[in-house]
């Protein structure tokens, strides 16, 4: 997003599907963190030290994804502009919130991406070590195989 | 008894020294600096900086020492859309982490019989320094409603992006930037 040239094709259209996907997966974690909250969780492996961990990362991945998602919106609606979700409907701005409101949440933004980036290849190498190492079920039961 | 003799030469010998400084008119928004610049060769894009303070020494009768010196907060860069002042503030453009302020230091000012004035000085942006020449006019001066004394002027330039080693590429038509600038300022 940041290194596009003017003259690039993907100049409006990137950032434009950028956003709108963005806008999506908010309401989708939204939508997932209450049914997790809702619904009966399933019985956590591992020992004592594992399972505390597991829930700091798990916490720490949907605290960062909403960061994400909110700095991500804080960006684009500073001045107070909407932004449009795919022509579909449009999310409007609650107006600049606070001084250098783009600015900061633009580091925000960027730093917590990669951090992001980070934190889910950690992840998956927990998950890949609990089925190849610990050949216990996690690996299979965030497939949904069991 | 010393101190206050020295000091009431200095405060003379200041006012002695130049008999007319002005300071913009910042506080009460009686100054700004525009830009404009070509979108695509199609239409102008303009924007301003909102933050910045100087003054100035001008007196009718001896132009040739008039002086102004001006000092920009490039971070204040506005042009009606967060995500594009976002942009021109980053290394593809101001570098306003690196370059907080930009500054125009005037070297010499002459002015015509007809009242045009040329203002030739060193511009600093981008880390770069560049003479540039301002074509400028007074558009008046005389008491303001509240005991003071103002002075006002307008001015334009242009300046090319790459002088100032921004080389972001926003097209041939969109390579040079001309500012606007309208400065007040109130006699001290």
């Amino acid at each position: 997003m940041v290194d596009l040239n003017y003259y690039s094709d993907w100049y409006k259209t990137a950032p434009h599907w950028h956003k709108s996907v963005g806008l999506l997966l908010a309401g989708l974690t939204l939508f997932r963190f209450v049914w997790r909250m809702v619904s009966p969780r399933p019985k956590r492996l591992g020992g004592d030290l594992e399972r505390v961990a597991a829930s700091i990362a798990h916490l720490s991945i949907y605290l960062m994804l909403f960061s994400l998602f909110i700095s991500g919106y804080l960006i684009s609606t500073a001045d107070n502009r909407a932004i449009d979700v795919f022509n579909w409907f449009t999310v409007p701005s609650l107006g600049e919130l606070f001084d250098d409101q783009e600015d900061i949440a633009g580091s925000i933004h960027f730093y917590l991406a990669w951090a992001l980036i980070i934190f889910i290849g950690v992840h998956v190498l927990a998950a890949l070590k609990h089925h190849f190492f610990d050949k216990d079920a996690t690996l299979k039961r965030m497939l949904g195989l069991q | 008894m010393k101190k206050i003799a020295l000091a009431l030469t200095l405060a003379f010998g200041a006012t002695a020294a130049s008999a007319a400084d002005y300071i913009i008119d910042t506080k009460g928004a009686h100054a700004s600096i525009n830009f404009k610049v070509q979108h695509l060769g199609y239409s102008w894009l303009t924007g301003r900086f909102n933050e910045f303070e100087g003054e100035f020494s001008y007196d009718e009768d001896k132009p040739k020492v008039s002086k102004v010196n001006v000092t920009i907060q490039t971070d204040s860069i506005d042009s009606n859309h967060a995500e594009r002042d976002k942009h021109l503030r980053s290394d593809d453009f101001l570098n306003v982490e690196k370059f907080p302020e930009a500054k125009f230091v005037s070297t010499t000012v002459t002015e015509d019989s007809d009242g045009t004035m040329t203002i030739i000085g060193d511009l600093t942006l981008h880390g770069v320094t560049k003479s540039v020449s301002i074509d400028a006019h007074k558009v008046g001066e005389g008491k303001d409603p509240w005991g003071g004394y103002r002075a006002g002027f307008a001015g334009t330039t242009k300046i090319a992006l790459k002088d100032f080693d921004i080389d972001y590429d926003l097209g041939p038509a969109s390579t040079e930037v001309e500012l606007m600038l309208h400065v007040e300022g109130v006699k001290q």
